[in-house]
C-alpha cells in the first residue's frame, strides 16, 4: 500500500503498461518532454523513449486518427487529449471511426486504443477546460466509457483498459488530480466494468461517478450525522454501466439520487433513472432524481461553485426524495 | 475567379482538336490519340505480358464497374459510386505496388481492389447491404472503404508511421502505405492534418489524389484555389501531377513516390487529373451541373481507348488479344453477378456479436430479446 496522487497513480500505472506491453505507446499534445500539462507522462519519456512517448502535432483529430491507423498496424496507442473540451475536432474519429470500424470490420479488426481525457470542472479554469462530454461517448455503441475517482481506481483502471481489445474513452476528474489516498499496488480487486459500492445504507441511494463521488461521500457524511444513512455508489463505468448493484440498492433503500457535473438533459443520469424506473419500479418510494450541472455551458469560473452539484445541493435533493 | 479556373470547361468551349491541347502541366507518356511521349524524370519499362496485362485491368475493371451501375438499376445494390472514366487512375497506381504494400481506400477503388487480387465481393455486399464493407484487412493489406471523406487519410498516416517505427523502410524491399482519396478529400480537416503528419515523421505513405474535378456538384474551384499537388510542398511534401487517364504515366509516377516511401525517404502526394464521366453516385443527377459538350472533351481522352491504339501500334497486342480480353471480362462480370444475386441476407444476430471484443451485458440481452422477438413473429405466422 503507497500513498500517491491520482497523478502519480496514473503514471505509475501507465508505467506498468509500457512495461508490460511493448506495443503500448502513449501519444499526444505535449505529452512526451513536457509530460503532459497535468505532468501525468512525466518521465515517460525519458525511460521508453520518443518512439514509445510520441508529442504529436496539435490536431486531435489527427490524434485519434493516426492512433487508429497505428493500431491497425498492431500497436496499442493510449492517447491523451489535453482538455475536455478540445476532445470535439476528434469527435468523427470517435465516433464514426474508432468506435464503428471493429464491428464494420465483422469483428476482424479490433482496436486496443485508450483515449485519456481530463474533464469536469472546479479548478477555477477558463472556457472550454471544465466540461463533462461523458454522455456524447457513452451514447456511442462500440466505445466503453469509464471514469476513476481516486488514486487507486486511477492506478488499476488506466491498465485495465489497455489490456482490453476495446477502444476505452478513459475519463480522469482534474479536481481530483492531486488528491492522494492509498494505492494497493499488488492487487486490482474489481473489474474495469465494475459498479463499486462505497458506503452501505439504507435510506437513499447516491450515485455518482469521477468527481462527484467526492461530493456524494461527504454528503452521506453530512447526513449521517442527521441520522440519514445513504449508500453511495460510484459507477465508473458508464458505458456499460454495471446495473445490478443498483438494481439491488435502490429496492433495499427505494430511493435514488444520481449526481454528475454533465448536464443533465438527455445525460447519464436520465439513463439512470430511465432504467431504475423500468427495473425497480414497485421497489421505489419517490421518483429518481438528479443534480447535475445546469442545462447551460458551463459558466465562467467565478459562477462554478453556483453550476456544480456540491453537498448542500445533493442533500436537498435527498430531502426532497424523502419528503415526496 | 471561380469557373473561370476550370481548364475542363474552359477547353470543352472552344473544343479543341486534338484532345491533347490545352491540358495542364503534367507528366504524360501517352496521348489522349495514343502517341508515346517521353519525360525528363519519369519513363516506364515493362514486359510485354506486362503491357497487355494493363490493358486487361483497365477492361475488365470497366465491366466490373458497369454491372455494379446495372446492378444497382436493377434493385440488387442499394447504390453504385462508379469509377467509369478513371481506370487509368486506379490500374496504374494499383500495379505500381509490390506486395507488402498496404492500401487504404475511399469508396470507389474497385479498380485498385481488382489489381490487389483482393475479392471483389466485399464491395458489393457493402452496397447491398448485407454487411458493412469488413473483410480481413492484415491479410489483403487493403484496408476497408472509408465512407467519410479523408478519414481514411488519417488512418493511414498512422499505419505508416508504424511501419516506419517498425523498421519496415530505409531499402527497395521496404513497406510503402498508399491512400486513395478524391479532389473534395483535400478541403477536410483531415486530409491537412494526415498531410501534417507525413511530413513531421517523414512517413512511408503516398496520397494518391484522384483528382475527378467534382465532389458531388462541386468543381475544384469550389475545394482550392492551389491544386492539391501544389498544396503539397507547404507541407513539406512532394507533390506530382500526372495524368491520371495515361495509365503508363500514372504506374510511373506512383511507383517513383511508392520507391522513395519505401526507401524511407519520406511522404509524396500524387494528384492524378482524371474525370468522374458517370454522376457521383448512382443517386445523383450529374445532368444539373454539367453538360454533354464537357463530358464529349473528356470521352476524347479516354483511358482505354488510347492505350489500346497504342498497343496496336506497338504490335503488342492484335484484335484477337483484344478480343479475348472482352470475353474473360464478360465471364468475370457473369460469376460476379451470379455471387451478388446469391448475397442472402443476414441474421438479425449480425448487428450485436461484432461491436466489442468482450460483448456488454445489455447488448446479449438485447440480442436476446430480438431473437426472441423474431421467432415469436415466426411462431405467430405459423398459427396464421
Amino acid at each position: 500500500m503507497t500513498t500517491m496522487s491520482m497523478i502519480k497513480a496514473l503514471n505509475e500505472g501507465l508505467r506498468r503498461v509500457l512495461e508490460d506491453q511493448p506495443k503500448s505507446l502513449v501519444m499526444g499534445e505535449d505529452v512526451g518532454r513536457l509530460g503532459g500539462v497535468f505532468r501525468v507522462t512525466d518521465g515517460l519519456q525519458k525511460d521508453f523513449g520518443s518512439d514509445r512517448i510520441i508529442d504529436t502535432p496539435l490536431a486531435e483529430s489527427g490524434i485519434i486518427g493516426t492512433a487508429i491507423g497505428l493500431a491497425l498496424r498492431g500497436y496499442r496507442p493510449i492517447c491523451e487529449i489535453q482538455f475536455d473540451g478540445f476532445v470535439y475536432p476528434a469527435f468523427d474519429q470517435l465516433v464514426s471511426q474508432l468506435a464503428k470500424i471493429p464491428n464494420r470490420s465483422g469483428g476482424r479488426v479490433r482496436l486496443p486504443v485508450v483515449v485519456r481525457i481530463p474533464y469536469g470542472g472546479g479548478i477555477g479554469a477558463i472556457e472550454h477546460h471544465s466540461e463533462s462530454p461523458e454522455a456524447y461517448f457513452a451514447h456511442t455503441a462500440g466505445l466503453k466509457v469509464v471514469t476513476c475517482s481516486n488514486p487507486n481506481d486511477a492506478y488499476w483502471m488506466i491498465q485495465q483498459a489497455a489490456a482490453g481489445d476495446d477502444p476505452v474513452i478513459f475519463f480522469e476528474p482534474k479536481r481530483r488530480y492531486h488528491s492522494k489516498d492509498d494505492v494497493d499496488t499488488e492487487s486490482a480487486g474489481l473489474d474495469l466494468y465494475r459498479a463499486r459500492t462505497l458506503r452501505e445504507g439504507r435510506t437513499a441511494t447516491l450515485i455518482a461517478y469521477g468527481p462527484t463521488v467526492d461530493v456524494a461521500v461527504n454528503a452521506a457524511a453530512a447526513a449521517a450525522e442527521e441520522g440519514t444513512d445513504l449508500e453511495v455508489i460510484d459507477l465508473r463505468s458508464l458505458s456499460p454501466i454495471d446495473w445490478e448493484p443498483l438494481f439491488a440498492s435502490v429496492r433495499k433503500t427505494g430511493r435514488a439520487v444520481v449526481v454528475h457535473e454533465a448536464p443533465g438533459n438527455i445525460g447519464v443520469g436520465a439513463e439512470v433513472a430511465a432504467r431504475l424506473s423500468e427495473e425497480c419500479f414497485y421497489s421505489l418510494e419517490s421518483p429518481v432524481l438528479r443534480v447535475t450541472g445546469y442545462d447551460v455551458p458551463y459558466p465562467a469560473s467565478r459562477l462554478e461553485d453556483d453550476y456544480l452539484p456540491n453537498l448542500d445541493r445533493v442533500l436537498d435533493a435527498v430531502d426532497r426524495s424523502l419528503e415526496y | 475567379m471561380g469557373d473561370t479556373q476550370r481548364p475542363a470547361k474552359k477547353t470543352a468551349k472552344s473544343r479543341p482538336k486534338p484532345a491533347s491541347a490545352n491540358e495542364p502541366e503534367f507528366v504524360q507518356l501517352l496521348t489522349p490519340e495514343g502517341q508515346r511521349v517521353q519525360h525528363p524524370d519519369y519513363d516506364i519499362t515493362l514486359t510485354d505480358d506486362e503491357y497487355r496485362g494493363l490493358y486487361r485491368d483497365l477492361v475488365i475493371t470497366r465491366e466490373l464497374d458497369a454491372q455494379g451501375t446495372a446492378l444497382q438499376r436493377q434493385g440488387q445494390l442499394g447504390l453504385w459510386p462508379s469509377l467509369l472514366g478513371q481506370e487509368a487512375a486506379q490500374v496504374g497506381s494499383g500495379r505500381a505496388l509490390k506486395p507488402q504494400d498496404t492500401v487504404f481506400p475511399a469508396y470507389r477503388e474497385l479498380g485498385v481492389q481488382w489489381c490487389r487480387g483482393i475479392d471483389l465481393i466485399s464491395s458489393f455486399a457493402l452496397f447491398r447491404g448485407t454487411d458493412l464493407g469488413g473483410r480481413d484487412v492484415a491479410a489483403d493489406r487493403f484496408n476497408m472503404y472509408a465512407i467519410v471523406i479523408a478519414s481514411q487519410t488519417l488512418h493511414a498516416a498512422g499505419y505508416a508511421m508504424g511501419v516506419a517505427m517498425d523498421g519496415a523502410v530505409g531499402n527497395d524491399d521496404g513497406e510503402a502505405v498508399v491512400v486513395y482519396h478524391g479532389d473534395g478529400a483535400t478541403s477536410e480537416g483531415d486530409f491537412n492534418e494526415a498531410l501534417i503528419w507525413a511530413g513531421v515523421f517523414n512517413s512511408p505513405l503516398v496520397l494518391f489524389c484522384q483528382n475527378n474535378q467534382y465532389a458531388i456538384s462541386e468543381t475544384n474551384a469550389r475545394q482550392f484555389r492551389l491544386p492539391p499537388y501544389r498544396r503539397a510542398e507547404g507541407f513539406g511534401v512532394p507533390g506530382i501531377l500526372v495524368d491520371g487517364n495515361d495509365v503508363l504515366a500514372t504506374y510511373a509516377v506512383t511507383q517513383a513516390a511508392l520507391d522513395r516511401a519505401r526507401r524511407g525517404e519520406g511522404p509524396s502526394l500524387v494528384e492524378a487529373y482524371t474525370y468522374r464521366m458517370q454522376p457521383h453516385t448512382t443517386s445523383d443527377d450529374a445532368t444539373r451541373y454539367r453538360d454533354e459538350a464537357e463530358l464529349d472533351f473528356w470521352r476524347a481522352k479516354d483511358p482505354i481507348v488510347r492505350y489500346r491504339k497504342w498497343l496496336s501500334a506497338e504490335g503488342l497486342a492484335d484484335e484477337s488479344y483484344f478480343a479475348a480480353v472482352d470475353t474473360e471480362a464478360g465471364e468475370q462480370v457473369r460469376a460476379l453477378r451470379a455471387r451478388v444475386m446469391a448475397l442472402t441476407d443476414p441474421e438479425v444476430t449480425e448487428m450485436f456479436d461484432n461491436v466489442y471484443a468482450e460483448m456488454p451485458p445489455g447488448i446479449a440481452a438485447q440480442r436476446a430479446e430480438a431473437v426472441e422477438f423474431q421467432a415469436s413473429l415466426e411462431e405467430g405466422s405459423d398459427v396464421r
